[in-house]
């Protein structure tokens, strides 16, 4: 249920910056929008896998609905994995939903463009006519969007499997979010670690143990951010959204693996 | 349980280890495709504060690009120019992919605020008024030339520096050059190729080159044969004291 307040904000966000940004040009107009929705999509699908994802085992241990599952002949491995789906299936229908709303804005906004400029140019020629709408037509919607939007996706998934990992030796759902929020800034500055770490150079032996520790222990989220290049028109191309997807599983899977080995430790 | 999560731990750097070498090919395929080509330094830091350099580090450039470029049309309306064109250059450090961005920064540059330079009333030196004129038409151009460095692949901004470097620097061989390039994209409009030939036109001692550039465009088809063209054409027969069994038959 509390996914619709995201959805509601969500709403408000594009309905009213669409509302707001009417008094530029409508190169300007979609522009923003872009930025601003997808943008907005980024940071909610985060925000909600990792609210999402910690809660949940500390609640379940502290409502002891825990106890009553695992009573059953439930291995624990299939409630985290139960639980994990629920998350990934619950961000896939929060990103249609904001995609849908997304689009629906974009096809109304073009739409009064596109009646703008018919009146604009009644009487003119027809050719002429055909390159305005053209124009608009083109920078009003994108196909490129799409991987952009599956990425989000993926990342968030992949912050729910990690938030998922961080909960199984979290004491609380607080101590789990903190986590999750600080490694979310840390993997973001993971391939900066990284180039660091392997370019050697001129640093001290700490420096470029702490870059390494960086770059092997936390994930590459930099890897994932392809959204603010696609809304600037940059297509992703074919091989590299295939090895960033790849990249992405292989991350869901072993901190779905982990979680599973420490959960099944776990003294309950 | 503690032995269980050192091993997990230690797993978790075993596969990061495994991982490095997707993770470079991955970054550098992206960088290769010119994705994620900002330059988050300090400078930028100073620009945008500290949150706004958080919020980009963590991606969210595009956001905030969008928030300060509503901030930069705000100053355009009260005709601040010097804090618009700060704000310009924060917004196009953010997406350098964004041709629009870079686009409009240069044209509010080059043709609002030098029109505003030059008519600005509390300054009664016409020379200092020239200067500043000048000014803003070499912000617009360099807004221009950095924004091709980070899009060498897109046609429109060598289109846009072609029609600046026209109108407000009157080199006639630079912007024939710019149209040109523009010109040499597959996507680029036609008109990409007429324009340069009017301008190579206009540079002294091209005038053959251009007329045979001309020539071929005409006799590409219809499409090319606009009046600017055929005039032109008309004019350089003239110059050129081309003969007339050379002369092309147009009407």
């Amino acid at each position: 249920m509390k996914v619709f307040y995201f959805l509601l904000i969500f709403a408000l966000l594009i309905i009213g910056g669409s509302a707001f940004v009417a008094k530029f040009s409508f190169q300007e107009q979609f522009q923003m929008l872009k930025d601003i929705s997808l943008g907005a999509m980024s940071v909610f699908t985060s925000i909600l896998a990792i609210l999402a994802t910690a809660n949940f085992l500390p609640k379940d241990i502290e409502d002891r609905t825990i106890y009553t599952i695992l009573a059953k002949p439930v291995p624990r491995f299939s409630y985290l994995l139960g639980k994990l789906i629920g998350i990934f299936l619950l961000l896939a229908l929060a990103i249609l939903l904001m995609t849908g709303l997304f689009l629906a804005v974009l096809w109304l906004q073009e739409r009064g463009v596109l009646a703008e400029t018919r009146a604009q140019l009644q009487g003119g020629s027809a050719e002429d006519l055909a390159l305005a709408l053209k124009e608009v037509t083109n920078s009003t919607f994108n196909a490129n969007l799409f991987p952009g939007i599956v990425i989000i996706l993926v990342k968030s998934a992949l912050l729910a499997a990690m938030t998922l990992f961080l909960s199984t030796f979290a004491s609380s759902g607080l101590f789990a979010i903190l986590m999750a929020s600080a490694l979310y800034f840390i993997g973001h500055l993971q391939a900066t670690a990284r180039e660091y770490w392997l370019a050697g150079g001129d640093i001290s032996w700490w420096t470029r143990a702490l870059a390494g520790g960086v770059a092997l222990v936390f994930p590459d989220l930099q890897a994932f951010n392809f959204v603010d290049d696609v809304i600037a028109g940059v297509a992703v191309p074919t091989g590299l959204f295939v090895q960033v997807m790849a990249l992405g599983g292989l991350y869901v899977a072993v901190y779905f693996a982990l979680a599973a080995m420490v959960f099944s430790g776990r003294e309950l | 349980m503690i032995a269980r999560r050192i091993a997990a731990v230690v797993l978790l750097a075993v596969f990061g280890a495994a991982l490095i070498p997707i993770q470079v090919q991955i970054a550098a395929e992206a960088k290769a495709a010119h994705f994620r080509s900002t330059e988050l330094n300090l400078d930028l830091r100073e620009k945008i504060g500290q949150m706004g350099f958080l919020a980009a580090l963590s991606g969210f450039r595009s956001p905030l690009a969008a928030f300060l470029w509503i901030e930069a049309h705000s100053a355009w309306e009260n005709t601040e120019w010097g804090r618009m064109a700060g704000l310009f250059n924060t917004v196009t450090t953010l997406q350098p992919r964004s041709i629009l961005y870079w686009d409009m920064a240069a044209w509010h540059m080059a043709w609002n605020a030098s029109v505003a330079a030059m008519q600005d009333e509390k300054q009664p030196s016409e020379a200092l008024r020239i200067r500043a004129q000048r000014q803003y038409f070499q912000l617009g151009k360099d807004f221009l030339e950095r924004g091709i460095r980070n899009n060498p692949d897109r046609y429109q901004l060598y289109l846009q520096l072609g029609v600046l470097l026209r109108d407000k620097f009157e080199d006639h061989a630079g912007a024939a050059a710019a149209f040109l390039k523009a010109a040499g994209f597959p996507d680029a409009p036609q008109y990409c190729r007429r324009f340069a030939g009017y301008e190579m036109a206009k540079c002294p001692g091209r005038e053959r080159e251009a007329y045979e550039f001309l020539k071929a465009l005409y006799l590409q088809g219809e499409k090319q044969r606009l009046p600017t063209l055929i005039n032109l054409l008309e004019e350089m027969e003239k110059k050129l004291d081309i003969p007339a069994s050379e002369r092309l038959d147009h009407p």
